[in-house]
């Protein structure tokens, strides 16, 4: 009897990620959720520049790799080619709320029907642990090496809130992956987030808050840790923006 | 003969490309090209295809990349302050082997220069413009019948060769009217199995991308592109020449200056000098082969531009200084006139050659 096997939509390849890093986990609940869905054969995902540039060894789906921050712009053009495709991006949160900001902030104001995962882990893990749009205040980082300091470089963005302001998106979630119930709750986000596009509502993102213990400078569970006592004082958890179930905000 | 519509240069780019089969257009308002999206805007909806304002060059062209990523033809539009903001999009599309079409109504510049029309964008556009090495085809216009067809030929050399083909045309080309027929033979698109159309579960996973850590693997990839380069150079260069089988001086122009100095020869053949035009159409890949053959029986190449002299280093290459090259420009918006010209033409008629 198989009890676990290893999603359809990921592929039998070694991935490069760090030892604890959470990019697996969502890597795997993506790939599940095309699984279920059934929709690997009709998906093109786009992957970003950050830590997870190479996505596009890893998925099954047809893949494109963006310029930095540039997804929800080519993710529009790959949807706006053939709507019957499932299009969906993977960023990291300076490739999201850094550089392409613009991108994801103008996505969001069309409702284009397109599914955004934004990884949130509070700092550029590629190019070796500079501060993010996301760096806790106080955060060290190689670029922030006293500390993030408000006063010199501002207050971390929170995405989801930002978003929520406008009329355009459809569907805004906050979740982490630092726990058992904490996963199980982010895949019915993703999920929820694909059924959105497949039912052609608009632009979904869920938002989720991860662990860098390689840039961090912490064990994988002290990094898991350090998500529920730094992160989600500042990035409450829940549900932002849901359109179609009118559902009020929930902080 | 084929029935003509007298239309803006802007607008017989926007009719031939939607002829040549493009179906989405993404663009930012700058002028003096924005009649092409708002030609796009009023006729994408009624034929089922998109028109989408992007909220900048950038998006723009990531869009474009997107498209072109599904394996449809698609273009976009800009001048060239836009144009800048376009370069990286450019670059990443030429890295993933990316066909497109990019028109580019030039401006004068640097910075935010004028809206008058410039030729001062030709060494970004027939370097790349870009970071890395690599070329668009680049094709430069000089009459409203030429924006038209060039837009499609732009499309059809995109689609054959995997690559990004320029239309640069300038501020005169783009406002200026004049009777076209948009009654073309069109190349169908070829088959694109490359495309990220989605796999149907039938094969191995596309991949468009541009990333290639492994050097000797990207030095390959770079050698490659520049062997298909080396069959374009030979393949696809244009040019037209007039009246220089017996010229003792040429002059090298493209676009709006190709037509002021087509008068200007005119009026020195009048005058009895001797002097012809070559007029490169494809900017990259650079007709080499006239100026070579012009250096044998030329005393001197006037090279006419609404630049500061970016051309002139190309007909120098070419011509391999084996003969004069002078420079004969106006820059920032201005015009030269066929007066300007045909002064250039008499001095250089009245020096003894080298």
């Amino acid at each position: 009897m198989i009890v676990y096997d290893k999603p359809h939509a990921l592929l039998d390849v070694p991935l490069h990620y760090c030892p604890g890093c959470t990019h697996g986990i969502v890597h795997k609940l993506v790939a599940e959720v095309i699984d279920e869905l059934g929709i690997e054969g009709k998906t093109i995902g786009i992957a970003p520049v950050g830590c997870s540039v190479m996505a596009y060894d890893y998925f099954a789906c047809d893949m494109i790799e963006a310029a930095h921050g540039r997804a929800p712009a080519v993710a529009t053009g790959v949807k706006r080619a053939d709507p019957t495709k499932v299009v969906f991006t993977y960023q990291g949160d300076g490739d999201l709320a850094s550089i392409g900001m613009a991108e994801t902030v103008h996505a969001a104001a069309r409702n284009e029907n397109i599914t955004v995962i934004f990884i949130n882990n509070a700092i550029y893990g590629m190019t070796g642990g500079q501060m993010a749009p996301t760096s806790l205040v106080g955060q060290v980082t190689q670029t922030s090496p006293y500390g993030r300091d408000p006063k010199l470089c501002g207050y971390p963005i929170k995405v989801c809130e930002l978003l929520s302001e406008l009329e355009g998106p459809e569907y805004l979630e906050r979740v982490t992956v630092n726990s058992i119930p904490h996963i199980r709750a982010a895949k019915k986000a993703i999920k929820k987030a694909f059924m959105n596009q497949i039912e052609g509502k608009g632009f979904s993102l869920v938002e989720v808050v991860s662990s860098c213990p390689t840039n961090w400078g912490m064990t994988p569970q002290n990094a898991l840790k350090w998500i529920e006592e730094k992160m989600l004082p500042y990035y409450p958890l829940g549900v932002y923006k849901d359109r179609s179930a009118n559902a009020e905000v929930q902080k | 003969m084929a029935d003509k519509v007298l239309m803006k240069g802007n607008e017989a780019i926007a009719e031939a490309a939607i002829k040549a089969g493009c179906r989405h257009y993404f663009g930012y308002p700058i002028t003096p090209q924005t009649e092409v999206a708002a030609y796009m805007a009023k006729r994408m909806p009624k034929i089922g295809g998109t028109f989408l304002q992007a909220e900048s060059e950038i998006a723009a062209i990531n869009m474009v990349y997107g498209v072109a990523s599904a394996g449809l033809r698609v273009m976009t539009s800009s001048s060239s302050p836009g144009i800048s903001l376009k370069g990286e999009g450019i670059s990443y599309l030429a890295g993933a082997d990316l066909p497109a079409l990019v028109v580019n109504v030039q401006r004068g510049g640097p910075g935010l220069g004028g809206i008058q029309p410039s030729q001062s964008d030709y060494f970004q556009a027939t370097r790349g413009g870009g970071h890395g090495d690599y070329h668009m085809i680049v094709l430069a216009p000089s009459s409203v019948q030429e924006m038209a067809e060039l837009t499609v030929k732009g499309f059809e050399l995109a689609d054959k060769y995997r690559m990004t083909s320029m239309i640069l045309a300038d501020g005169t080309m783009g406002q200026m009217m004049e009777p076209v027929s948009l009654d073309f033979d069109v190349a169908p698109a070829p088959e694109k199995p490359w495309a990220t159309t989605g796999t149907g579960l039938a094969r191995k996973h596309n991949i468009v991308n541009s990333l290639s850590l492994v050097p000797e693997q990207l030095e390959k990839l770079n050698m490659e592109r520049f062997e298909r380069y080396a069959v374009v150079k030979e393949n696809e260069t244009m040019y037209e020449e007039y009246m220089m089988d017996d010229a003792e001086i040429a002059i090298a122009a493209f676009g709006i200056a190709a037509r002021v100095s087509k008068n200007a020869v005119k009026e020195a053949r009048k005058q009895g000098i001797k002097v012809g035009l070559i007029r490169p159409i494809t900017l990259w890949p650079f007709p080499d082969a006239p100026f070579k053959k012009a250096a044998t029986h030329v005393k001197e190449i006037i090279s006419v531009e609404l630049s500061m002299g970016q051309m002139i280093e190309d007909v120098r290459l070419a011509s391999e200084c084996k003969v004069k090259v002078s420079l004969c420009n106006r820059v920032g918006g201005m015009i030269p006139s066929p007066e300007q010209v045909l002064e250039a033409v008499k001095k250089a008629n009245s020096n003894g050659g080298n």
